[in-house]
């Protein structure tokens, strides 16, 4: 036992749940936690807005699985915070997010920059904590990690009061946990159930796997291949699961859903037996909900016993963590396959090659372009220089949309993408968590022109530690999704979403201090993506796109999923030509 | 429809605003929320009667009891739980009407626990029906003023059933 203060007490708890990095920015309240940092091998890595220190710990944590950590003072620093956190409650990400809070003598009292951060956090996190008590910090904290991590991943803030962080109590490592009685986490389901989805799966003629952020949170990536193997069915994946199955993988088809490939949702549409797994039938992926997968009986697998029935009512429902349910699965059916598993199969595989000659047949479609950078051409060179094995984060648009179409991902937690809450702005800050998380990797930004703008500080950060993360500016000069939305269904009444005043990057890197350009003709994008990955440090590179570029196919909202746009319209296509 | 739920919750800061908070995020109007402790002072059950569409009902539940400081979310709507509520009612009643009120305050076994020269105060417990009859029929009297607590709900005991240590729950638990 020794006595330390409260914010010596915190560190040593962050420290002792694990933490590695916390991504944050000081002020008043906190100052007792920032002395303590001044001195403490704990690394702290100083963002240049908190709204970043939550993306930066989501991109640590998503690219590890383990917990990201951020800190913010009272006020305005645990406000600036909330979108990070309400996307890392759209996606199941596991984030502790630690704020100061003015002295609870002054609570209440409008002090200076005080906020009622407990209150605000509430709906914008899994579960938080206003401590008042220096006993119970070190408890709080172990519960934030315990929370964040396991069931439903999610975000868990703990707010501290200034006298808490000030004042002193013995602490010790070792200490007694006590139990969350509310906090039940599910149990794998009993052999029954098992057995009902065994018969289930091998009944079905037209299986068809729909797997999301669920199987990646579960690290069952390896049993999710084995289970779409032993079924021979094709499996496609949600924005959130991509590369949990490796997108070379010949059962995978491909991204389903709003700007899902044309086999991904006729497949779904088709299918006889719908298996959704980590998944929660978003709107974006079902569409119109009675059109989605019309003819199909639903099992649904989910840790969270809230998503099973949410959307779309479950002939099947199983509640539990995706690896233990996929074990016990494989299992059964590596054992019934010969027997039970007989049945069906030549209906099955004649069912699969059907799926495979629609993906054959229907590939993402764009056309060439010798005298401009088309943006899924762009997309197709960052693939090859990936190879499948680099982390890429995207922001919000467009470009989210071809990089999800048209890169590989050999292994789970290369790509991050703000996919719930599709919040503009996530996409730099995340890389920079995902590099400090994995600084071996190669580490690829992929943002709008307009999703940069909004994350343009944090260019401070990545040059005052060298952070070789390589920023790739798709820059269609317009706020490309928007306008794509105004294209088809407003008229093309353009209406603010001209951001063509991008700066000159060269410029904007150099004033920074890091490594920039950009390029507009095709004929020089090699070269200049081969110097931006080349250059050991950092690298902004703002590639110049065809600006009328659309997204397809494309379900309008709330259409069918079988109904997709799949092209442009003819005169669309001449409008793009004209301009 | 009007669903009844009762909760078994953590007695801890927040727990009250993050159950509020599930109901009211959505837009559902909260008709009565009453919440105490119970014999385990570390704990509080709740009970709730909102505005909830039929679908929502199953969901509302399992999104409840998801929340970490709910240890039990149970739907009441459709059961044969005991439900109760108080009220007070200040009455304002002329000399003469006097004794015919108090008779019919005796039909419904409520009480007077206040009376000034212009008023009685009349507490009543009983069904959320009884006591909007008592309130219906007292209103002949003359103008009133009043309080409700809110229904109160405790599932009934199972039959050949002991009572089991986690008291607490299985007055949640369905008999
Ligand atoms: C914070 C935030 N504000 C607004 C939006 C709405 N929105 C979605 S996509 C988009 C356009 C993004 O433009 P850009 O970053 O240039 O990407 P592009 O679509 O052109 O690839 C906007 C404004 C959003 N998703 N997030
Ligand atoms: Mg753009």
């Amino acid at each position: 036992m020794a006595m330390l203060s409260g914010a010596q007490i915190l560190i040593e708890s962050l420290v002792r749940e694990g933490a590695e990095a916390v991504f944050g920015y000081p002020g008043g309240v906190t100052l007792p936690i920032y002395d303590v940092l001044y001195s403490h091998p704990l690394r702290h890595v100083l963002v240049r807005h908190e709204q970043n220190a939550a993306f930066a710990a989501q991109g640590y944590a998503r690219a590890t699985g383990k917990a990201g950590v951020c800190m913010a003072t009272s006020g305005p620093g645990a406000t600036n915070l909330t979108t990070g956190l309400v996307d890392a409650l759209m996606d199941s990400i596991p984030v502790v997010a630690i704020t100061g809070q003015v002295p609870q003598a002054l609570i209440g009292r409008d002090a200076f920059q005080e906020a009622d951060t407990f209150g605000i956090s509430r709906s914008a996190t899994k579960h938080n904590y206003l401590v008042k008590d220096i006993g119970e910090l070190s408890q709080t904290v172990h519960e934030a990690f315990h929370i964040a991590v396991s069931g439903r991943p999610g975000p868990v803030l703990v707010d501290v009061t200034k006298d808490v962080l000030l004042s002193n109590a013995d602490y010790s490592d070792e200490q007694e946990m006590e139990p969350l009685r509310g906090y039940r986490l599910t149990d794998d389901p009993d052999p029954e159930a098992i057995e009902r989805a065994v018969e289930f799966l091998w009944r079905a003629e037209r299986p068809y796997i729909y797997a999301g952020g669920g199987v990646i949170s579960s690290s069952a990536s390896a049993e999710l291949v084995r289970f779409s193997e032993l079924l021979e069915a094709p499996l496609a994946h949600t924005v959130m699961g991509l590369g949990a199955m490796p997108t070379e993988h010949p059962n995978f088809i491909s991204m389903l859903g709003m700007h899902g490939s044309y086999a991904a949702n006729m497949g779904v549409t088709e299918c006889d037996a719908l298996i959704g797994l980590g998944v929660r039938f978003d709107d974006r992926v079902t569409g119109r909900l009675d059109k989605f997968a019309p003819g199909a009986k639903v099992l649904h697998v989910d840790i969270d016993p809230a998503e099973i029935n949410k959307n779309r009512r479950a002939d099947l429902g199983l509640v539990g963590d995706a690896k233990p349910v996929l074990r016990l699965l494989n299992e059964r059916l590596a054992e019934t396959r010969t027997t039970l598993g007989r049945e069906r199969r030549e209906a099955r595989l004649a069912w699969m090659e059907h799926v495979r000659a629609m993906k054959r047949d229907h590939p993402y479609l764009y056309e060439e372009s010798a005298e401009e950078i088309k943006p899924q051409a762009l997309m197709r060179k960052l693939d090859q220089i990936s190879g499948g094995e680099a982390i890429v984060t995207v922001d919000v648009g467009q470009h989210q949309m071809w990089a999800a179409q048209h890169l590989r991902f050999n292994h789970p937690r290369l790509w991050q993408s703000s996919s719930g809450l599709g919040a503009m702005g996530f996409g730099l800050p995340a890389a920079m968590g995902a590099k400090f998380a994995c600084p071996d990797k190669t580490v690829i930004a992929i943002v709008g022109d307009g999703g940069f703008m909004m994350s343009l500080p944090e260019l401070g950060t990545i040059a005052a530690n060298r952070l070789p993360v390589k920023i790739v500016v798709m820059n269609n000069n317009t706020l490309g999704m928007v306008r794509q939305w105004q294209q088809l269904f407003y008229d093309k009444r353009y209406s603010e979403v001209d951001v063509a005043s991008f700066p000159d990057a060269s410029l904007l890197a150099a004033a920074f201090g890091i490594a920039g350009g950009s390029v507009t003709d095709p004929a020089d994008l090699d070269d200049a993506l081969a110097h931006a990955f080349d250059e050991p440090g950092p690298y902004l590179l703002n590639v110049q796109v065809t600006p009328e570029e659309c997204v397809y196919p494309m379900v309008p909202s709330g259409g069918a999923v079988n109904e997709m746009i799949l092209q442009p319209e003819p005169e669309a296509a001449e409008a793009v030509a004209g301009d | 429809m009007q669903q009844l739920i009762s909760l078994l919750v953590e007695n801890k800061p927040g727990a009250l605003m993050r159950v509020a908070g599930v109901l009211t995020s959505r837009g559902y109007n909260i008709e009565s929320l009453t919440v105490a402790k119970t014999v385990d002072p570390t704990l509080s059950i709740m009970t709730i009667v909102a505005e909830v569409g039929e679908d929502g009902r199953d969901l509302l539940i399992k999104q409840i009891s998801r929340l970490v400081n709910v240890i039990k979310a149970v739907d009441l709507t459709d059961s044969r739980a005991v439900r109760r509520e108080l009220v007070l009612i200040k009455i304002y009643v002329e000399e003469e009407r006097r004794p015919a009120l108090l008779t019919e305050v005796e039909i419904f076994r409520a009480r007077v626990v206040d009376a000034s020269p212009k008023a009685y105060t009349i507490e009543a417990t009983g069904s959320p029906d009884k006591l909007n009859a008592l309130i219906a029929l007292l209103r002949s009297y003359g103008p009133i003023e009043m309080v409700r607590s809110g229904a109160m709900a405790m599932a009934r005991a199972k039959q050949n059933k002991l009572p089991v240590p986690s008291y607490t729950e299985a007055a949640l638990s369905e008999g």
